[in-house]
Protein backbone atom coordinates (compact mmCIF):
# COMPACT_ATOMS: atom_id res chain seq x y z
CA UNK A 1 0.00 0.00 0.00
CA UNK A 2 1.09 3.55 -0.64
CA UNK A 3 -0.07 6.84 0.78
CA UNK A 4 -1.54 9.34 -1.64
CA UNK A 5 -2.73 12.88 -1.13
CA UNK A 6 -4.37 15.28 -3.52
CA UNK A 7 -6.92 18.06 -3.61
CA UNK A 8 -10.32 16.97 -4.89
CA UNK A 9 -12.94 19.64 -5.57
CA UNK A 10 -11.06 22.03 -3.32
CA UNK A 11 -10.72 19.64 -0.37
CA UNK A 12 -7.46 18.03 0.69
CA UNK A 13 -7.85 14.25 0.71
CA UNK A 14 -5.54 11.40 1.55
CA UNK A 15 -5.74 7.67 1.11
CA UNK A 16 -3.84 4.46 1.43
CA UNK A 17 -4.00 2.63 -1.89
CA UNK A 18 -2.43 -0.20 -3.84
CA UNK A 19 -0.19 1.27 -6.55
CA UNK A 20 -2.43 -0.27 -9.21
CA UNK A 21 -5.44 1.77 -8.01
CA UNK A 22 -6.79 3.87 -10.85
CA UNK A 23 -7.76 7.47 -10.22
CA UNK A 24 -11.38 6.62 -11.06
CA UNK A 25 -11.37 3.83 -8.47
CA UNK A 26 -9.88 6.13 -5.86
CA UNK A 27 -12.55 8.75 -6.54
CA UNK A 28 -15.45 6.31 -6.58
CA UNK A 29 -14.47 3.73 -4.01
CA UNK A 30 -12.31 5.61 -1.52
CA UNK A 31 -13.92 9.03 -1.71
CA UNK A 32 -17.40 7.82 -2.69
CA UNK A 33 -17.56 10.42 -5.47
CA UNK A 34 -19.59 8.25 -7.81
CA UNK A 35 -20.43 10.96 -10.32
CA UNK A 36 -17.33 10.00 -12.32
CA UNK A 37 -18.34 6.88 -14.21
CA UNK A 38 -16.59 3.87 -15.68
CA UNK A 39 -17.98 3.07 -19.10
CA UNK A 40 -15.58 1.21 -21.36
CA UNK A 41 -12.58 1.08 -19.02
CA UNK A 42 -10.38 1.31 -22.15
CA UNK A 43 -9.94 5.12 -22.45
CA UNK A 44 -12.39 5.42 -25.34
CA UNK A 45 -15.83 6.40 -24.00
CA UNK A 46 -14.99 9.40 -21.81
CA UNK A 47 -17.48 8.64 -18.99
CA UNK A 48 -14.55 8.89 -16.53
CA UNK A 49 -13.26 12.31 -17.57
CA UNK A 50 -12.09 14.57 -14.74
CA UNK A 51 -9.77 17.56 -14.66
CA UNK A 52 -6.23 17.02 -13.42
CA UNK A 53 -4.66 20.40 -12.63
CA UNK A 54 -7.31 22.01 -14.83
CA UNK A 55 -6.84 19.73 -17.85
CA UNK A 56 -9.29 17.01 -18.91
CA UNK A 57 -8.06 13.44 -18.63
CA UNK A 58 -9.48 9.95 -18.54
CA UNK A 59 -9.45 8.77 -14.93
CA UNK A 60 -9.64 5.11 -16.02
CA UNK A 61 -6.22 5.43 -17.62
CA UNK A 62 -4.51 7.32 -14.82
CA UNK A 63 -3.16 5.87 -11.60
CA UNK A 64 -4.17 7.55 -8.35
CA UNK A 65 -0.46 7.73 -7.47
CA UNK A 66 0.25 9.73 -10.64
CA UNK A 67 -1.99 12.42 -9.14
CA UNK A 68 -0.03 12.84 -5.91
CA UNK A 69 -0.18 16.55 -5.10
CA UNK A 70 -2.52 17.32 -8.02
CA UNK A 71 -5.73 19.32 -8.00
CA UNK A 72 -8.61 17.18 -9.26
CA UNK A 73 -12.04 18.48 -10.26
CA UNK A 74 -14.91 16.05 -10.74
CA UNK A 75 -18.52 16.62 -11.75
CA UNK A 76 -19.37 16.99 -8.04
CA UNK A 77 -17.11 20.03 -7.87
CA UNK A 78 -18.96 22.15 -10.42
CA UNK A 79 -22.21 23.28 -8.78
CA UNK A 80 -22.17 26.04 -6.19
CA UNK A 81 -22.39 24.95 -2.55
CA UNK A 82 -26.06 25.96 -2.39
CA UNK A 83 -26.83 23.60 -5.28
CA UNK A 84 -27.00 26.17 -8.08
CA UNK A 85 -25.84 24.37 -11.21
CA UNK A 86 -22.75 25.38 -13.17
CA UNK A 87 -23.77 27.13 -16.43
CA UNK A 88 -22.66 24.07 -18.44
CA UNK A 89 -24.73 21.74 -16.26
CA UNK A 90 -27.67 24.12 -16.55
CA UNK A 91 -27.31 24.14 -20.34
CA UNK A 92 -27.41 20.32 -20.45
CA UNK A 93 -30.61 20.46 -18.37
CA UNK A 94 -32.15 23.21 -20.45
CA UNK A 95 -31.33 21.60 -23.82
CA UNK A 96 -32.00 18.07 -22.65
CA UNK A 97 -28.45 17.03 -23.50
CA UNK A 98 -28.92 13.56 -22.04
CA UNK A 99 -31.17 10.57 -21.94
CA UNK A 100 -29.89 7.86 -19.63
CA UNK A 101 -27.30 10.22 -18.16
CA UNK A 102 -24.45 7.74 -17.93
CA UNK A 103 -22.11 9.70 -20.20
CA UNK A 104 -23.21 13.11 -18.92
CA UNK A 105 -20.58 13.79 -16.23
CA UNK A 106 -17.83 13.00 -18.73
CA UNK A 107 -19.55 15.05 -21.42
CA UNK A 108 -19.73 18.07 -19.13
CA UNK A 109 -16.12 17.77 -17.94
CA UNK A 110 -15.07 17.40 -21.58
CA UNK A 111 -17.24 20.38 -22.58
CA UNK A 112 -15.47 22.59 -20.04
CA UNK A 113 -12.13 21.54 -21.51
CA UNK A 114 -13.40 22.41 -25.00
CA UNK A 115 -14.18 25.90 -23.67
CA UNK A 116 -10.73 26.10 -22.07
CA UNK A 117 -9.09 25.23 -25.38
CA UNK A 118 -11.35 27.07 -27.82
CA UNK A 119 -13.08 29.90 -25.95
CA UNK A 120 -16.76 30.66 -25.42
CA UNK A 121 -17.90 31.05 -29.01
CA UNK A 122 -18.04 27.52 -30.33
CA UNK A 123 -19.46 26.36 -33.63
CA UNK A 124 -21.09 23.01 -34.17
CA UNK A 125 -18.19 21.61 -36.18
CA UNK A 126 -15.65 22.41 -33.45
CA UNK A 127 -17.84 20.87 -30.76
CA UNK A 128 -18.46 17.66 -32.71
CA UNK A 129 -14.80 17.36 -33.62
CA UNK A 130 -13.62 17.98 -30.06
CA UNK A 131 -16.11 15.49 -28.58
CA UNK A 132 -14.06 12.76 -30.25
CA UNK A 133 -13.21 11.24 -26.87
CA UNK A 134 -16.76 10.97 -25.51
CA UNK A 135 -19.32 8.37 -26.51
CA UNK A 136 -23.07 8.67 -25.94
CA UNK A 137 -25.25 5.72 -26.94
CA UNK A 138 -28.64 7.44 -26.45
CA UNK A 139 -28.92 10.94 -27.75
CA UNK A 140 -27.29 10.93 -31.15
CA UNK A 141 -25.28 13.87 -29.74
CA UNK A 142 -27.57 16.51 -31.21
CA UNK A 143 -28.76 18.03 -27.95
CA UNK A 144 -25.35 17.58 -26.36
CA UNK A 145 -23.84 19.77 -29.08
CA UNK A 146 -26.56 22.39 -28.58
CA UNK A 147 -26.06 22.29 -24.82
CA UNK A 148 -22.31 22.80 -25.09
CA UNK A 149 -22.71 25.72 -27.48
CA UNK A 150 -25.19 27.38 -25.11
CA UNK A 151 -23.25 26.47 -21.97
CA UNK A 152 -20.05 27.94 -23.37
CA UNK A 153 -21.81 31.22 -24.11
CA UNK A 154 -23.44 31.28 -20.66
CA UNK A 155 -20.04 30.82 -19.01
CA UNK A 156 -18.84 34.08 -20.55
CA UNK A 157 -21.56 36.08 -18.78
CA UNK B 1 -3.92 -5.17 -13.47
CA UNK B 2 -1.22 -7.05 -11.55
CA UNK B 3 0.32 -5.11 -8.74
CA UNK B 4 3.67 -3.33 -8.87
CA UNK B 5 5.76 -0.90 -6.89
CA UNK B 6 5.57 2.77 -7.88
CA UNK B 7 8.44 5.23 -8.00
CA UNK B 8 8.67 8.93 -8.79
CA UNK B 9 12.27 9.99 -9.40
CA UNK B 10 13.12 13.64 -10.00
CA UNK B 11 16.24 13.17 -12.14
CA UNK B 12 17.10 10.99 -15.13
CA UNK B 13 19.96 9.49 -13.13
CA UNK B 14 17.58 8.43 -10.35
CA UNK B 15 15.21 6.97 -12.91
CA UNK B 16 18.03 4.96 -14.49
CA UNK B 17 19.08 3.74 -11.02
CA UNK B 18 15.53 2.60 -10.27
CA UNK B 19 15.38 0.71 -13.57
CA UNK B 20 18.70 -0.97 -12.79
CA UNK B 21 17.40 -2.08 -9.38
CA UNK B 22 14.10 -3.30 -10.89
CA UNK B 23 15.01 -5.38 -13.94
CA UNK B 24 11.35 -6.16 -14.62
CA UNK B 25 10.35 -2.54 -14.16
CA UNK B 26 9.07 -0.20 -16.80
CA UNK B 27 9.13 3.54 -17.34
CA UNK B 28 5.77 5.31 -17.12
CA UNK B 29 5.31 8.43 -19.24
CA UNK B 30 1.72 9.44 -20.07
CA UNK B 31 0.55 5.90 -19.46
CA UNK B 32 -1.90 5.81 -22.35
CA UNK B 33 -0.31 2.79 -24.01
CA UNK B 34 1.23 1.03 -21.01
CA UNK B 35 -1.68 1.21 -18.55
CA UNK B 36 -4.23 -0.25 -21.02
CA UNK B 37 -1.85 -3.12 -21.75
CA UNK B 38 -1.36 -3.70 -18.03
CA UNK B 39 -5.12 -3.66 -17.47
CA UNK B 40 -5.43 -6.44 -20.02
CA UNK B 41 -2.69 -8.28 -18.11
CA UNK B 42 -0.57 -8.41 -21.25
CA UNK B 43 2.23 -6.68 -19.38
CA UNK B 44 3.27 -7.35 -15.82
CA UNK B 45 6.04 -4.95 -14.78
CA UNK B 46 7.24 -5.41 -11.21
CA UNK B 47 7.79 -1.68 -10.86
CA UNK B 48 6.69 1.52 -12.58
CA UNK B 49 9.11 4.42 -12.70
CA UNK B 50 6.99 7.51 -13.32
CA UNK B 51 8.95 10.16 -15.23
CA UNK B 52 6.48 13.00 -14.72
CA UNK B 53 8.49 14.72 -11.98
CA UNK B 54 11.85 14.43 -13.74
CA UNK B 55 13.13 17.91 -14.47
CA UNK B 56 14.11 19.14 -17.90
CA UNK B 57 12.12 16.59 -19.88
CA UNK B 58 9.37 18.82 -21.24
CA UNK B 59 9.15 21.64 -23.75
CA UNK B 60 9.55 22.46 -27.41
CA UNK B 61 12.60 24.53 -28.37
CA UNK B 62 14.11 25.78 -31.58
CA UNK B 63 17.86 25.09 -31.41
CA UNK B 64 19.69 26.23 -34.51
CA UNK B 65 18.09 24.40 -37.40
CA UNK B 66 16.41 21.78 -35.25
CA UNK B 67 13.31 21.55 -33.11
CA UNK B 68 14.10 19.76 -29.86
CA UNK B 69 11.19 18.25 -27.96
CA UNK B 70 11.47 16.90 -24.40
CA UNK B 71 10.44 13.26 -24.14
CA UNK B 72 7.74 13.96 -21.55
CA UNK B 73 6.08 16.71 -23.60
CA UNK B 74 2.39 15.92 -23.98
CA UNK B 75 0.85 15.59 -27.44
CA UNK B 76 -1.39 18.62 -26.85
CA UNK B 77 1.60 20.79 -25.92
CA UNK B 78 3.54 19.81 -29.05
CA UNK B 79 0.48 20.28 -31.27
CA UNK B 80 -0.13 23.76 -29.79
CA UNK B 81 3.51 24.88 -29.69
CA UNK B 82 3.75 28.23 -31.45
CA UNK B 83 7.48 27.72 -32.00
CA UNK B 84 6.78 24.50 -33.86
CA UNK B 85 3.76 25.78 -35.77
CA UNK B 86 5.89 28.68 -37.03
CA UNK B 87 8.80 26.63 -38.34
CA UNK B 88 7.24 23.25 -39.22
CA UNK B 89 3.44 23.01 -39.03
CA UNK B 90 3.65 19.60 -40.73
CA UNK B 91 5.22 18.15 -37.59
CA UNK B 92 2.79 19.90 -35.23
CA UNK B 93 -0.05 18.20 -37.11
CA UNK B 94 1.22 14.76 -36.11
CA UNK B 95 0.49 14.89 -32.35
CA UNK B 96 -2.64 16.91 -33.21
CA UNK B 97 -4.00 13.82 -34.95
CA UNK B 98 -3.37 11.32 -32.15
CA UNK B 99 -6.31 9.73 -30.31
CA UNK B 100 -8.75 12.22 -28.82
CA UNK B 101 -8.30 15.46 -26.82
CA UNK B 102 -8.01 13.71 -23.44
CA UNK B 103 -5.46 11.23 -24.78
CA UNK B 104 -3.47 14.16 -26.22
CA UNK B 105 -3.59 15.81 -22.80
CA UNK B 106 -1.74 12.86 -21.25
CA UNK B 107 0.22 10.98 -23.93
CA UNK B 108 3.86 11.93 -24.56
CA UNK B 109 6.25 11.86 -27.51
CA UNK B 110 8.83 9.78 -25.64
CA UNK B 111 6.26 7.19 -24.66
CA UNK B 112 4.95 6.90 -28.19
CA UNK B 113 8.41 6.47 -29.69
CA UNK B 114 9.63 4.00 -27.06
CA UNK B 115 6.51 1.89 -27.51
CA UNK B 116 6.82 1.91 -31.32
CA UNK B 117 3.28 0.71 -31.91
CA UNK B 118 3.07 -0.26 -35.59
CA UNK B 119 0.08 2.08 -35.99
CA UNK B 120 1.46 5.03 -33.99
CA UNK B 121 1.94 8.42 -35.64
CA UNK B 122 5.18 9.75 -34.13
CA UNK B 123 7.42 6.98 -35.53
CA UNK B 124 6.44 8.10 -39.05
CA UNK B 125 7.38 11.70 -38.20
CA UNK B 126 10.73 10.64 -36.72
CA UNK B 127 11.65 8.47 -39.68
CA UNK B 128 10.10 10.89 -42.16
CA UNK B 129 12.26 13.76 -40.90
CA UNK B 130 15.42 11.85 -39.99
CA UNK B 131 15.07 12.76 -36.32
CA UNK B 132 17.66 11.98 -33.67
CA UNK B 133 16.50 10.23 -30.51
CA UNK B 134 18.57 11.44 -27.58
CA UNK B 135 18.80 9.10 -24.60
CA UNK B 136 20.61 9.24 -21.28
CA UNK B 137 23.41 7.27 -22.99
CA UNK B 138 23.68 8.28 -26.65
CA UNK B 139 22.13 9.77 -29.78
CA UNK B 140 20.33 7.36 -32.10
CA UNK B 141 19.31 8.18 -35.68
CA UNK B 142 15.67 7.38 -36.40
CA UNK B 143 16.84 5.13 -39.26
CA UNK B 144 18.52 2.90 -36.65
CA UNK B 145 15.99 3.34 -33.85
CA UNK B 146 12.82 1.61 -35.04
CA UNK B 147 13.76 -2.05 -35.35
CA UNK B 148 10.35 -3.70 -35.80
CA UNK B 149 6.88 -3.95 -34.37
CA UNK B 150 6.95 -2.72 -30.72
CA UNK B 151 10.73 -2.94 -30.81
CA UNK B 152 13.44 -0.29 -30.78
CA UNK B 153 17.19 0.05 -30.45
CA UNK B 154 16.78 1.09 -26.79
CA UNK B 155 18.87 -1.01 -24.44
CA UNK B 156 18.04 -2.07 -20.89
CA UNK B 157 17.99 0.96 -18.64
CA UNK B 158 18.12 3.42 -21.51
CA UNK B 159 15.79 6.42 -21.23
CA UNK B 160 14.69 8.73 -24.05
CA UNK B 161 15.32 12.29 -22.87
CA UNK B 162 14.66 14.35 -26.01
CA UNK B 163 13.96 14.05 -29.68
CA UNK B 164 15.61 16.42 -32.15
CA UNK B 165 13.92 17.06 -35.50
CA UNK B 166 15.79 18.88 -38.27
CA UNK B 167 13.62 21.67 -39.65
CA UNK B 168 12.55 20.69 -43.16
CA UNK B 169 11.37 23.34 -45.57
CA UNK B 170 8.62 21.04 -46.76
CA UNK B 171 6.98 18.52 -44.45
CA UNK B 172 3.50 17.08 -44.11
CA UNK B 173 1.61 14.15 -42.64
CA UNK B 174 -1.47 12.48 -44.03
CA UNK B 175 -3.29 9.86 -42.08
CA UNK B 176 -6.20 7.53 -42.67
CA UNK B 177 -7.49 7.57 -39.13
CA UNK B 178 -9.18 4.51 -37.73
CA UNK B 179 -12.51 5.96 -36.58
CA UNK B 180 -12.68 3.99 -33.32
CA UNK B 181 -9.09 3.86 -32.09
CA UNK B 182 -7.76 7.08 -33.60
CA UNK B 183 -4.65 5.18 -34.67
CA UNK B 184 -3.37 5.37 -38.23
CA UNK B 185 -4.76 2.63 -40.43
CA UNK B 186 -2.04 4.06 -42.65
CA UNK B 187 -0.10 7.29 -42.15
CA UNK B 188 2.50 8.83 -44.46
CA UNK B 189 4.99 11.53 -43.53
CA UNK B 190 6.90 13.25 -46.33
CA UNK B 191 9.68 15.81 -46.11
CA UNK B 192 12.23 17.64 -48.19
CA UNK B 193 15.29 19.21 -46.65
CA UNK B 194 17.75 20.21 -49.33
CA UNK B 195 18.58 17.00 -51.23
CA UNK B 196 17.27 14.80 -48.40
CA UNK B 197 13.85 13.47 -49.36
CA UNK B 198 11.95 11.12 -47.10
CA UNK B 199 8.69 9.19 -47.31
CA UNK B 200 7.89 7.26 -44.12
CA UNK B 201 4.90 5.02 -43.58
CA UNK B 202 3.22 3.88 -40.38
CA UNK B 203 0.25 1.56 -39.87
CA UNK B 204 0.86 -0.43 -43.03
CA UNK B 205 4.00 -2.51 -42.60
CA UNK B 206 3.90 -5.76 -40.66
CA UNK B 207 7.34 -4.87 -39.35
CA UNK B 208 6.43 -1.35 -38.19
CA UNK B 209 7.36 2.00 -39.69
CA UNK B 210 9.34 2.00 -42.97
CA UNK B 211 10.59 4.27 -45.77
CA UNK B 212 9.45 3.99 -49.37
CA UNK B 213 12.72 4.26 -51.28
CA UNK B 214 11.09 3.96 -54.71
CA UNK B 215 8.95 7.04 -54.00
CA UNK B 216 11.91 8.93 -52.54
CA UNK B 217 13.94 8.20 -55.65
CA UNK B 218 11.15 9.35 -57.96
CA UNK B 219 10.71 12.55 -55.94
CA UNK B 220 14.35 13.59 -56.41
CA UNK B 221 13.52 15.10 -59.76
CA UNK B 222 10.57 17.04 -58.48
CA UNK B 223 8.99 16.99 -55.01
CA UNK B 224 5.42 16.78 -56.25
CA UNK B 225 2.50 14.33 -56.25
CA UNK B 226 2.91 14.13 -60.05
CA UNK B 227 6.33 12.49 -59.67
CA UNK B 228 4.76 9.39 -58.08
CA UNK B 229 1.57 9.40 -60.13
CA UNK B 230 0.68 5.83 -61.05
CA UNK B 231 3.34 4.34 -58.76
CA UNK B 232 2.42 1.76 -56.15
CA UNK B 233 4.09 -0.44 -53.59
CA UNK B 234 3.69 -4.22 -53.36
CA UNK B 235 1.23 -5.67 -50.86
CA UNK B 236 3.79 -8.15 -49.56
CA UNK B 237 4.86 -7.24 -46.05
CA UNK B 238 1.72 -5.17 -45.41
CA UNK B 239 -0.43 -5.78 -42.35
CA UNK B 240 -3.62 -7.79 -42.62
CA UNK B 241 -6.35 -7.57 -40.00
CA UNK B 242 -10.12 -7.13 -39.77
CA UNK B 243 -9.75 -3.44 -40.61
CA UNK B 244 -7.90 -3.68 -43.93
CA UNK B 245 -6.25 -6.13 -46.30
CA UNK B 246 -2.59 -5.86 -47.33
CA UNK B 247 -3.69 -4.73 -50.83
CA UNK B 248 -5.85 -1.95 -49.40
CA UNK B 249 -3.07 -0.76 -47.12
CA UNK B 250 -0.59 -0.75 -50.02
CA UNK B 251 -3.07 1.28 -52.05
CA UNK B 252 -3.53 3.76 -49.19
CA UNK B 253 0.24 4.28 -48.94
CA UNK B 254 0.35 5.68 -52.48
CA UNK B 255 -2.82 7.73 -52.09
CA UNK B 256 -1.75 9.26 -48.78
CA UNK B 257 1.78 9.90 -50.05
CA UNK B 258 0.37 11.95 -52.92
CA UNK B 259 -1.93 13.85 -50.55
CA UNK B 260 0.93 14.52 -48.15
CA UNK B 261 3.09 15.81 -51.00
CA UNK B 262 0.32 18.15 -52.10
CA UNK B 263 -0.04 19.40 -48.53
CA UNK B 264 3.73 19.86 -48.13
CA UNK B 265 3.80 22.01 -51.27
CA UNK B 266 0.86 24.12 -50.17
Amino acid sequence: MAAVSMTVNGKAVTGDVEPRTLLVQFLRENLRLTGTHVGCDTSQCGACIVHIDGIAAKACTTLALQCEGAKITTIEGLAEPGGKLHPMQEAFREHHGLQCGYCTPGMIMSALDIVRRNGNNLDEHTIRDQLDGNICRCTGYHNIVKAIEAGAKAMAK
Amino acid sequence: MYNFTFHRPTTVRQAAGLLARNPDGKLLAGGHSLLPVMKQRLAQPSALVDLSLVEGMTGVELKGRSVVIGAMTRHADVANSQVLKDVMPGLAAVPGSIGDPQVRNRGTIGGSIANNDPNADYPAACLGLGATIITNKRRIAADDFFTGMFSTALEEGEIIVKVSFPVAKKAAYEKFKHPASGFALVGVFVSKRGPDIRVAVTGAGSNGVFRVKSFEEALKKRFSPKSIEGMSIPATGMNADIHASPEYRAHLVAVLARRALAKAND
